[in-house]
């Protein structure tokens, strides 16, 4: 009999193996899936795990994938941290589109004395387009105790649909065959790109610099302290007389702002317009990778990399085995399932047979 | 010659961590008082479980009246005729008391049934509870009675009894005492559990001595002192308290007219407390808890921050609407009374729990060096004698005692002008309790003003230089400690000082139990 008998400490060597099993889970499921649908899972799991890191062509695309990957994950980890449950960040982000698409919009080809410094008015206004979003949250909560978890989840949809809104109606490219989308916008505002001929651009570099400033702001700064001891221990940061509503604002105004700035980063770098279909998920996505990387900056930065494989991986067997493109969410998904799974056994470990004192 | 009661031997139950028992033997003997003693931690309540059938035993046999038995549920100690009263009451507010006690028996008995039966135990017993009465009107003592009369209605051969007196004032355990007494004296045997020396030498025949999960004495308390029982218990005496200093200062604390409306809908509204606090003393705050104790220290460490204007000044400055980091730079500090989750983080490491109320080591913007964390934690293990894994261990993986030290130490290390502290040494062992309470003289004896609350009387009287009472929000006159005594103290517990409320009457005595 197979039983599970709590440990007296949780194992720290098997927190940081409890990823690492749960990918291993994750790829055994997969075979037995390929092999259920008739495929050879080898070429499958080759499209899964090794096309996306074959060439620097596809190194490219990975990070291209991954950026915002990390920078909203980054804001989540954060907001979970202070027990806040924002799971509204692709609302957020696509706010940040909006906000960057407006001012690119205003550009025109040769921006009066900015030049080139449009493209920093452009990630600026992104960021304050993802704040003011979570700000609703952060405010409803605060007046009206109203649930933040379902607040920022219906913004999601406000946001899609205003977006939406705007491409239809007045920022629709007048030359545009009536095509829901916007002008692309003047070659100015685009974002630097890190090589020519690839799509790298440098939201990788900036996705970096925020990994190491949410770092140090959780584990060197005092108001990172405060805000991670309100979710630990809610009556501990009343008698520290940390402010639980300051926690709220400053972990949803955090995560807004990098969501909207992974918003800002996808309109002026690879979509280079708007249309209805900036919002792919990638908000949902980073709760998972925020998870996988253990809420902890360098992990999400792992775990966002292996999100994106199963992206690029997912749309590889989609175009040339033709499986199915729902295979990306499956694995995403089970990926998550196996890892809260795999951390039982960081509290708990398995025994087999009987109870060892029973008599 | 009749077989004992309840004979256990040779009982063993380890759990991941720790053996709770080993190689316990236990005899108790009809119409026995039968006392078992112990620190926290000691196995007691894994040893009640065992007897009722709440948990399985990994070795050992028990015997009931002679016959090998396996009790395996608190439904089959029922049976047998095993009660059990635990320390925290099971009993639904919004029932009558009939209604509680009618709960937990078979369906076919009527309810007047059970009120008449309520009655008739309760009168041979000296029991007075009124079987028609909401539980929510009743007092703590008439509660714990409530539960007392549930189990006595299964006419039990053993009556099990978990720290029964934790609650009670000191007439209500007198009333408690003479109830077990006439009971004993009926054949019914009792198992009282307790780390009350006075109280187990006042009322128990026999008492079984456990220390980590062993027996490690079997006395006739009647016979023993309180050291000598304490001797058995921890293994060594406490050390003993030095002389009080009589130096007095400023007044350091002065609430006035501090009346607030309560937040929590099952609070107490604090009613014009006042009091002072001087440098170089400290203050007893006695009462039964949920009489005001938390409303009034949250009001005075600033998680509330709601007192009106004048109505706490520290050092001639009004702080009652200031936040507690800004209370704590002015030189208040205050220990809760719980430990892990409020004075400490389970999770984080001792070093970054000091970050709590210790900002002295942050640099430039708040920047945490965890050196210099490290280093304020490493002192304070040491300077008072914190046994841990070190500076990064998790605060949850200290013992209560132990946890209780690094926080109480965090407090007094920082050197603090007024020093709150509620339940110093609750659920903490009789070691660490000491000392505490000695660290806490030498800081009142360096000049600083303390004020202590706690529901343990004798910590109090120990401790303090002057006494109050809180009962129902309000605080009675202060008396120097000298000239307390217990029974005025409890008196006063129960509202009855100058300027305090009346316990609310008892409503007339039902008519049926005069014919019972």
């Amino acid at each position: 009999m197979l039983r599970l008998e709590p440990r007296p400490q949780p194992s720290r060597a098997l927190s940081l193996l409890s990823p690492l099993l749960a990918l291993a889970v994750t790829v055994a499921v997969g075979v037995l899936l390929f092999a259920l649908l008739g495929k050879d899972p080898l070429r499958a799991l080759q499209m899964f795990f090794v096309e996306p890191v074959k060439s620097l062509y596809a190194l490219s695309e990975l990070s291209v994938k991954a950026t915002p990957l990390v920078l909203i994950a980054l804001g989540l980890a954060l907001c979970f941290r202070a027990n806040v449950w924002n799971i509204g960040a692709e609302g957020q982000f696509v706010l940040g589109a909006i906000a960057a698409g407006w001012v690119a919009l205003q550009a025109g080809p040769e921006p009066a004395w900015l030049g080139r410094g449009i493209v920093i008015a452009i990630l600026v206004a992104g960021v304050l387009g993802g704040m003011l979003w979570a700000a609703i949250v952060a405010l409803l909560r605060e007046r009206f105790n109203a649930n933040e978890i379902l607040v920022s989840l219906m913004l999601v949809y406000v946001a899609i649909l205003l977006l939406s809104y705007l491409v239809y109606g007045p920022w629709k490219d007048p030359k545009g065959y009536n095509f829901p989308q916007t002008i692309v916008f003047d070659a100015v505002t685009k974002l630097p790109r890190l090589a020519p001929r690839l799509r790298a651009n440098v939201g990788s570099l900036i996705a970096l610099l925020c990994v190491a400033a949410t770092w140090v702001f959780m584990f060197r700064l005092y108001r990172g302290f405060a805000l991670q001891v309100g979710g630990l221990a809610p009556l501990a940061a009343r008698y520290a007389g940390f402010s639980a509503g300051g926690a709220l604002w400053t972990s949803l105004l955090i995560s807004g702002g990098l969501a909207g700035l992974a918003g800002a980063i996808e309109t002026i770098g690879p979509l280079g317009q708007l249309t209805p279909h900036v919002p792919v998920g990638y908000g949902f996505a980073a709760i998972i990778v925020a998870f996988v990387g253990r809420l902890h900056p360098v992990g999400i930065v792992f775990s966002a990399v292996l999100m994106s494989m199963f992206y690029i991986g997912g749309e590889l067997a989609q175009s040339r085995m033709g499986l199915p493109k729902a295979l990306t969410g499956v694995f995403q998904g089970l990926l998550l399932f196996a890892l809260l799974a795999c951390d039982t056994l960081i509290h708990y470990r398995v025994r087999f047979g009987a109870d060892r004192f029973a008599r | 010659m009749t077989p004992p009661r309840l004979e256990l031997s040779g009982i063993r139950k380890q759990y991941p961590a720790v053996l709770a028992n080993d190689d316990v033997h236990l005899r108790v003997l009809p119409g026995q008082i039968h006392a078992v003693l112990g620190e926290n931690g000691a196995g007691k309540s894994t040893l009640m479980k065992i007897i009722y059938g709440a948990v399985q035993p990994d070795a050992g046999s028990m015997q009931w009246n002679g016959q090998a038995v396996q009790v395996k549920s608190p439904a089959a100690a029922r049976q047998l005729g095993i009660s059990m009263v635990y320390q925290h009451f099971s009993l639904f507010e919004t029932l009558t008391v009939a209604e509680n006690v009618w709960l937990g028996l078979e369906r076919s008995i009527k309810l007047a049934q059970v009120a008449a039966r309520i009655g008739e135990v309760a009168h041979a017993y000296g029991l007075e509870v009124d079987a028609r009465r909401p539980v929510h009107t009743l007092s703590v003592g008439e509660k714990q009675r409530v539960e007392i009369v549930r189990a006595l209605l299964t006419d039990p051969q053993l009556l099990i009894l978990d720290e029964p007196t934790s609650v009670l004032t000191p007439q209500a355990v007198e009333k408690l005492f003479v109830t077990l007494r006439r009971l004993a004296e009926g054949g019914t045997s009792i198992l009282y559990i307790s780390h009350k020396l006075d109280e187990i030498r006042a009322l128990c025949h026999h008492c079984t001595v456990l220390r980590g999960g062993r027996v490690t004495g079997e006395v006739d308390p009647t016979r023993e002192s309180n050291a000598s029982l304490s001797r058995l218990m921890i293994g060594a005496e406490p050390a003993a308290l030095r002389a009080r200093a009589d130096t007095q200062g400023a007044e350091v604390l002065v609430v006035k007219g501090l009346s607030l409306p309560r937040q929590d809908p099952f609070g107490v509204d604090l009613v014009d407390i006042g009091f002072a606090v001087r440098a170089g003393e400290i203050v007893g705050i006695a009462g039964v808890s949920g009489n005001g104790q938390q409303e009034l220290m949250a009001a005075l460490s600033g998680e509330d921050p709601r007192a009106p204007v004048g109505s706490v000044m520290l050092q001639g400055r009004d702080v009652g609407r200031q936040r507690p980091a800004r209370r704590r730079r002015a030189g208040l500090h205050f220990v809760p009374e719980e430990r892990l989750g409020r004075g400490a983080v389970p999770t984080l490491s001792l070093a970054q729990n000091t970050l709590l109320t210790r900002t002295g080591s942050l640099g430039i913007g708040g920047w945490i060096a965890p050196r210099r964390l490290r280093s304020l934690a490493v002192k304070l293990i040491e300077r008072f004698q914190v046994k841990s894994g070190g500076p990064d261990a998790a605060a949850r993986s200290l013992s209560g005692g132990n946890l209780q030290k690094f926080i109480v130490g965090r407090e007094i290390d920082a050197r603090p002008r007024l020093l709150i502290v509620a339940q110093p040494t609750w659920g903490v062992d009789v070691g660490a309790a000491a000392l505490i309470r000695g660290e806490l003289l030498a800081l009142r004896d360096a000049g600083c003003a303390l004020l202590v609350v706690s529901e343990e009387l004798d910590e109090l009287f120990e401790l303090s230089d002057r006494l109050l009472v809180i009962a129902k929000g309000r605080i009675s006159p202060s008396v120097p400690v000298a000239e307390a005594t217990v029974e005025r103290i409890g008196e006063w517990m129960s509202g009855l000082f100058p300027g305090g409320t009346a316990p609310t009457p008892p409503l007339p005595e039902p008519a049926e139990r005069a014919h019972a």
